[in-house]
């Protein structure tokens, strides 16, 4: 099982007190949108074999949604932070790239 | 390509079967295909079949990164079924079904199908409705099936506990014709088929490159050097927004793993394939006498082969409360496969960004006992350039425009 | 012949004899005995029958990766199949009976399939069979199905319990040999939190068995001396009987307990299973010995070497009279010399290599016994016991030099280190092509969370294989005798002859022979997976601990190339079988699933109610009389509602606070319908849908101050929905200030339906509840009863009603005054079909029967209830994509039909023609339908293409053998005006 530190609580959360949220960093399409944009934004998804931005929910736990960042193929979790952002914070970026060299970033 | 049968088998027994040949050879690449199929999955290698039976295309490759039938074709429970409630679904599982029925024929090689039936248990009011709309459409979908009693229940399925405690059985859906496969005889059967049509089936070789020109594909490039193609046919389950990015585009897919596990051996317990989707579990038992036991997915995106140990203790309590026997055997062994989830959990077989690039994916957890159908339809969308009507309503567009292909009627509950 | 010696036997207690049976024969053992000692030592070397060819199978090892010595154990619900019986501890009464024979162990029909062996290759079943599909699912499968499988499973429910537990520490050691026993030391004195598991009942591993000095104690010395100092540490902890089953994602162990197996109806749980969260794992599960390819090595009493001599010094049991040893290794003299010690005869050492000089092997020659270099078996000659062994050149073709008589043959590949542990994570291995063995690659570990480390290897399972190499890895001092280096022979003779290629068993339980890997080779399943799949090679309940590598160079010198280059098959947990009683652990029966009760579930289970499952409850369906259909009870209550007064519990509806300055905005994009304006003291029906567009809850919002509203959902629904709320709250709204609180549990909910519902809350007493105080679609607070309520005016069955809401606490107190109170205006409880009847007979869609995921509020003539007003709510963008927009879509209707029958629920109503997959088009499907006592015929709603603008057009619905036809007809069946909910 897998185990995931939630950003609010400090708690080395496992996998069973937690809630998947799939990737992270979508940016909402409202009504009115192209078409395309709000397929993207619904469906279209990265899926990398590699670090992967994704939601979590420490749903057992303090109830709070936060985002990490993991690899998907040896499952390495490079970092937590809070959801409310649009963007992964610079550091755990640096940290990533320096992990992965091969990695293209998040965007 | 010589023929099985049980007197060649008889002439062999006399020269120590010394004189079998290759099922496949080990070609080296040619430089140029008509059709590259990317994986040696089921899925891929009956694509080439019916390229091959059905339109007369041969000068094909079959590239496979490891080795074939290695993905979750080799790596599933082997159900077979057609019980699908929308059209669609319904009508490309009833074609892998009828395919299946006659594939051992069809191939030489016997892929050990076997109708020994197949039930889905309602639970609770909402299963019971959802299950008796299912078999009204699967009468005018030319799908026989049928809503069983809790009593039939019990006489197909002796082993089962209808009495709860926790959720009594209310019925079945009952497919007579549904069961089980040999899932490698099926990947083998249809390698050495295609490798008799002069078809090359390349392993270990992995796709590093989609070589495109003005928005049309003109080959890959390989660990085993740059192959030409005229047509490419991706199917590649869990790795298709890998090979996706590589072309250039993203897909409504996330890959994510599902677990299977068997118990040991023992003598026949259970002659019927179950599904209990409520408490959400399934259970067969192979002609070898394992146990073949399985649940839901591991949501977590992950291509690493292996979900997470929780998902079977939660799968296995809800076994041990349906059928109480299995407390005391023993579980044999684990392991998991990369399924490629949909954003309708149905598949994707359609025409993309790329001209004369195809791709098969998105068959998640339902992938086995799609192979001939999916294969079949795959097999005309890239001999044709366009869907014919099983592939079509597949298609990639459906999720732009919300026409989607839901499975899932059990969305919402009960006041 | 097997029997037991008079002396020695380091693990059994000769005071304490125990009786089992085998097969119904009485036997007698000691306790410490396993029952493969026990039965070794009764004479009984005949123990199970292969699982292809039933060919007699005898013992082949001594502990975990026996593939022969399968039996059931116990009987009747207590009945388990398939259980080896060299971990099984003997207790007394013990009961074991041989499988996959018939009709005995001794005289075995299925034994033919050994006569016509070469009819039987690998893979031979996808060549034939294939006449049709007929003769395949009715003749040769059924046959086959009953041939196979090995043991039977008990027909009863299990009785015993089973538990689960959690455990954290710095270090797990897995396996409790030398390695494992310095390691837990080693990281114990350092402070560090261990959890030292062994697998058996005995610590110490081989060592005690194989000899040799450590730290200048002989090993049950040093044993005892460690595990006394281990003792004395509080940061060790010691489990014997428990198996690290398997490592899991980011090091995760499940670690599998077998507390009494041994003891059992002792009391206490059968299993344990234990999840391990270790800081690092030590890998210390030894090696495992590998047999060697020979004509006849499965014959009963060819064995291992090193289990012989387990069997020997462990339990005083001597397999044999006169013990032919076979090896490419010294390690296997050391069989030859416990042999001799017990007093028996080694007739000879048969050594595949050519100059033979080690230290072990001279102490064998001194004692006077021949060895034979460069030697290998021909064959072993006899069928259900050895009766000798025929000798042959090693490089030769198998032309016969001499025959020995023997009762036992020893043989010895080499060691395989289990490395499973390791590899279960994908830690990786390297060949050592000088031991030819896998060892765990240290550079390449299985890694973590963090990209560490979480596994590390010592002693055997990390390749080394003589004391001195473990104990010096440890730190420690060893004096053992040294070993020359072993020869990497895997078949005997080199060039053996087809027909000893046929006989020479690699997978013993599965019968795979050296023929089977080579004939897969030779048709192209080159692939070490393919072979494996092809051949069931390691497929055996051993999985292929004594076979894997031995099946893996026969394939690699079959392809020409070297055993790295062939792979490894990937390891899989767990590393033995592991019960599925104790994977459930306590939750079975009741414990299951948790059921959630509400504050009157006692009084409805009084009534002898009819439940159905909603989501973790159980809700009353109806409420049958003595003597009463379900059906006749659910219109009696229905009639009786409408006539009467009914009363509901409605406690199941999901209710969510939402409060805060932001909350009207944020409800907005909640709700299709602008809840945002919704004045204080009213409430409103609401509808939600997902980003997706599809109708996804609805219920009631209830405007409760300036900056709170309660939102009532669908029973089930709550947590869902609260979740969905947090989710937009905290992820894409952040700066809102909104707060929501999901307080479902937190109040009971009584709903009083019908005409008198008014006079029942006039008679409980204590607040205003007339039209003009509480009008419909209102809410006031008050006492009923001295109790503190909540009241809504909100009609789901279109009778006047009055839904009330108390704390939890109070709810059984409420509903004990309600059913009192009613009792004067004929009140009857209902349960959820007359709800559902009711509603429809409204024609009030249901969550879940007129949707289904695919349906949006635009199909179900709920336009009205989508604020046109508003830019945005969640769905809006997804319902304007052109599929959803669409003029054909299928839409909400009434359905009657001509006969006033019951329309089939679920049914598809027909059109003309076939679709281009040949299906039958359809123009629509019933959602909903009942027998409305009220109307006194079948009622239904339905979703037909273009259906408002078809009134009157009559659909045909078949279902089975029968026709239904009905009419497009208005949805709502019953006071379309609404009069009755409004006064």
């Amino acid at each position: 099982m897998q185990i995931i530190p939630c950003p609010y609580c400090g708690v080395e959360a496992e996998e069973t007190e937690l809630t998947y949220g799939h990737e992270a960093h979508l940016k909402r399409v409202g009504p009115d949108s192209d078409a395309a944009d709000f397929e993207a934004y619904m469906f279209t998804r990265k899926n990398p074999k590699g670090v992967h931005f994704e939601r979590w929910r420490h749903s057992n736990g303090c109830g709070k949604w936060f985002l990490a960042a993991r690899h998907t193929v040896t499952l390495e979790v490079f970092g937590t932070y809070p959801a409310q952002t649009t963007e992964p914070p610079a550091e755990l970026v640096e940290k990533i790239k320096a992990k992965c060299p091969e990695w293209k970033g998040w965007k | 390509m010589r023929r099985y049968s049980i007197f060649a088998i008889a002439r062999e027994a006399m020269r120590y079967h010394s004189g079998w040949e290759r099922a496949w050879r080990a070609p080296e690449p040619k430089k140029r295909y008509d059709v590259i199929v990317v994986g040696a999955g089921g899925h891929g290698l009956a694509t080439a079949y019916y390229l091959g039976k059905v339109h007369g295309i041969k000068n094909v490759a079959i590239i496979e990164k490891g080795w074939l039938g290695g993905g979750n074709s080799g790596r599933n429970t082997t159900i077979i079924r057609s019980n699908y409630l929308q059209d669609a679904s319904a009508a490309i599982f009833e074609k892998a079904l009828q395919l299946y029925e006659g594939l051992a024929k069809d191939l030489n090689y016997n892929v050990m199908f076997s109708p020994r039936g197949l039930l889905m248990l309602a639970q609770s009011e909402h299963e019971v409705r959802g299950y008796k709309r299912t078999v009204y459409a699967n009468a005018l979908q030319g799908i026989e099936t049928e809503w069983i009693s809790r009593e039939q229940v019990k006489d197909l399925v002796p082993i089962i506990n209808i009495d709860g405690p926790r959720y009594p059985v209310l019925g079945a859906l009952y497919q007579a014709r549904g069961g089980t496969g040999r899932h490698d005889a099926v990947n083998w059967g249809y390698a050495r088929a295609c490798d008799a049509m002069g078809m090359d089936i390349i392993q270990q070789c992995e796709v590093t490159g989609i070589r495109t020109e003005n928005g049309e594909v003109r080959g890959v490039d390989t660990t085993k050097g740059s192959i030409d193609c005229g047509k490419l046919a991706v199917v590649v389950s869990g790795h298709s927004g890998v090979l996706a990015e590589m072309a250039g585009f993203r897909m409504p897919i996330e890959s994510c793993p599902l677990q299977a596990w068997v118990s040991e051996p023992i003598k026949p317990v259970i002659d019927v394939v179950v599904m209990a989707n409520l408490v959400h579990c399934y259970i067969s038992q192979s002609d070898k006498g394992e146990l073949v036991l399985g649940g839901g997915i591991d949501h977590p995106n992950n291509y690493s082969q292996r979900g997470s140990w929780y998902t079977l203790e939660e799968t296995t309590r809800a076994l041990v409360e349906t059928y109480p026997i299995i407390s005391r055997l023993k579980m044999l062994r684990q392991w998991g496969g990369i399924m490629d989830i949909t954003g309708d959990h149905s598949p994707i077989i359609s025409k993309t960004p790329v001209r004369n690039m195809f791709m098969d994916c998105g068959w998640g957890t339902g992938g086995f006992k799609a192979i001939p159908g999916s294969g079949w339809a795959m097999a005309e969308l890239v001999a044709k350039g366009e869907p014919g009507p099983l592939a079509a309503p597949f298609s990639l567009e459906r999720f732009r425009e919300g026409r989607f292909i839901d499975e899932s009627v059990a969305a919402g509950v009960a006041h | 012949m097997s029997t037991r010696l008079a002396t020695g036997g380091r693990l059994i207690d000769r005071s304490k004899s125990l009786t089992f049976t085998f097969d119904g024969k009485p036997m007698r053992g000691f306790q410490g005995d396993t029952l493969a000692a026990a039965l070794l030592a009764g004479g009984q070397v005949l123990l199970g029958r292969s699982f292809k060819y039933h060919r007699p199978r005898g013992l082949l090892a001594s502990g975990a990766e026996e593939p022969n010595a399968l039996v059931n154990l116990g009987r009747n619900a207590r009945q388990e199949p398939d259980q080896r019986v060299t971990m099984t501890e003997l207790f007394d009464g013990l009961e074991a009976s041989s499988q996959n024979r018939w009709p005995s162990l001794a005289f075995d029909i299925g034994a033919i399939n050994d006569k016509l062996y070469k009819m039987f290759p690998a893979g031979f079943y996808y060549k034939t069979f294939m006449i049709s599909l007929g003769a395949w699912a009715k003749v040769f499968e059924p046959v086959i199905r009953r041939a196979a499988g090995l043991g039977n499973a008990a027909k009863e429910a299990d009785p015993d319990r089973y538990e689960q537990a959690y455990a954290f520490c710095d270090v797990l050691v897995a396996g409790g040999g030398v390695a494992g026993l310095a390691a837990a030391l080693s990281e114990g004195r350092a402070g560090k939190r261990v959890i030292l598991m062994e697998m058996t009942a005995h610590w110490g591993g081989r060592a005690p068995v194989d000899g040799g000095l450590i730290d200048g104690l002989s090993p049950d010395d040093w044993i005892a001396k460690t595990l006394a100092e281990l003792r004395t540490l509080p940061n060790v902890r010691l489990m014997e009987r428990t198996m690290v089953a398997g490592m899991h994602l980011h090091g995760s162990i499940i670690a599998y307990e077998r507390v009494a197996d041994h003891t059992p109806g002792d009391g206490r749980p059968r299993h344990r299973l234990w999840r391990v969260r270790p800081g690092i794992t030590i890998n210390a599960a030894g090696a495992t010995e590998r047999p060697l390819a020979f004509a006849g090595n499965d014959v009963p009493g060819v064995m291992l070497a090193s289990a012989v001599r387990d069997y020997i010094v462990n339990w005083a049991v001597s397999p044999g009279d006169r013990v032919v040893v076979v090896a490419n290794n010294d390690d296997a003299y050391r069989t030859a010399l416990a042999v001799l010690d017990a007093g028996l005869s080694v007739p000879a050492v048969i050594d595949a290599r050519d100059n033979v000089t080690g230290v072990l092997p001279m102490q064998v020659k001194a004692r006077g016994v021949r060895i034979l270099e460069g030697r290998g078996i021909a064959r072993v000659l006899g069928r259900t016991g050895v009766t000798g062994v025929a000798i042959c050149a090693q490089a030769g073709e198998g032309g016969v030099i001499e025959t020995l008589p023997c009762d036992c043959v020893a043989m010895s590949g080499g060691w395989s280190p289990n490395v499973h542990l390791w590899s279960h994570v994908g830690g990786k291995l390297s060949w050592d092509a000088d031991a030819a063995l896998f060892r765990p690659d240290a550079t390449r570990p299985p890694t973590g969370r963090d990209g560490g480390p979480i596994a590390a290897s010592v002693g055997a399972a990390n390749g080394l294989l003589t004391l001195d190499a473990i104990a010096a890895e440890a730190g420690m001092s060893a004096e053992v005798e040294p070993e020359a280096p072993l020869a990497p022979v895997w078949i005997m003779p080199a060039g053996a002859t087809q027909a000893l290629r046929y006989k020479s068993f690699l997978d013993f339980q599965n019968d795979v022979k050296v023929s089977d890997v080579e004939l897969a080779a030779r048709e192209g399943y080159t692939s070490v997976e393919h072979t494996k799949r092809y051949t069931t090679l390691g497929m055996a309940s051993d999985q292929g601990k004594s076979s894997n590598i031995n099946g893996l160079a026969i394939l690699s010198d079959a392809l020409g190339q070297t055993i790295p280059e062939t792979g490894t098959t990937t390891f899989r947990p767990p590393y033995n079988p592991i019960s599925f009683g104790a994977m459930a652990g306590e939750a079975r029966g009741e414990l299951f699933q948790p059921r959630r009760r509400t504050a009157m579930q006692d009084w409805h289970e009084a009534q002898h109610y009819h439940w159905e499952p909603v989501g973790f409850w159980r809700r009353p369906y109806c409420y049958p009389k003595a003597g009463e259909s379900h059906r006749d009870a659910v219109n009696r209550e229905i009639v009786n509602t409408r006539t009467n007064v009914g009363v509901l519990d409605a406690s199941t509806l999901g209710k969510i606070l939402v409060k805060g300055p932001d909350a009207g905005k944020f409800l907005d994009m909640m709700y299709t319908n602008m809840m945002s304006t919704l004045p204080v003291g009213k409430c409103r029906y609401g509808l939600m849908c997902n980003e997706n567009g599809f109708l996804s809850d609805d219920g009631v919002v209830v405007r409760l101050s300036e900056d709170s509203w309660l939102c009532h959902t669908t029973s089930g629904g709550a947590d869902r929905i609260h979740a969905h709320m947090e989710d937009w709250l905290q992820c894409e709204w952040w700066d809102w200030k909104v707060w929501t609180a999901n307080l479902t549990e937190q109040y009971a909910q009584i709903a009083v339906v019908g005409p008198k519902a008014r006079k029942v809350l006039e008679a409980l007493g204590g607040m205003d509840v007339s039209k003009a105080a509480l009008p419909f679609m209102g809410w006031a607070e008050g006492t009923l009863a001295g109790l503190p309520v909540r009241v809504y005016r909100i009609s789901f069955s279109g009778e006047l009603s009055y839904e009330i809401a108390v704390p939890a606490n109070m709810g059984a107190a409420l509903w004990d005054k309600v059913i009192a109170a009613g009792k004067a205006f004929g009140m009857m409880p209902y349960g959820t079909e007359a709800l559902h009847v009711m509603r429809a007979e409204k024609g009030f869609i249901m969550i879940g029967d007129e949707t289904d995921g695919t349906v949006i509020p635009q199909d179900l003539g709920l336009g009205w209830a989508i604020s046109k007003k508003k830019a945005d709510y969640i769905g809006k963008r997804a319902q304007q994509r052109s599929f959803m927009v669409a003029p054909d879509r299928w839409q909400l209707v009434g359905l009657e039909t001509l006969d006033g029958s019951v329309l089939p629920d679920g049914a598809y109503a027909t059109a003309e023609g076939f679709n281009a997959n040949g299906q039958r088009n359809t123009q629509g499907r019933v959602t909903s339908s009942y027998y409305s006592p009220t109307l006194k015929k079948g009622i239904a709603m339905g979703l037909v293409p273009n259906g408002p603008a078809r009134m009157g057009e009559v659909l045909e619905f078949p279902a089975g053998d029968k026709l239904f036809r009905a009419r497009i007809v208005d949805p709502c069946f019953y006071d379309k005006e609404g009069e009755k909910s409004d006064v």
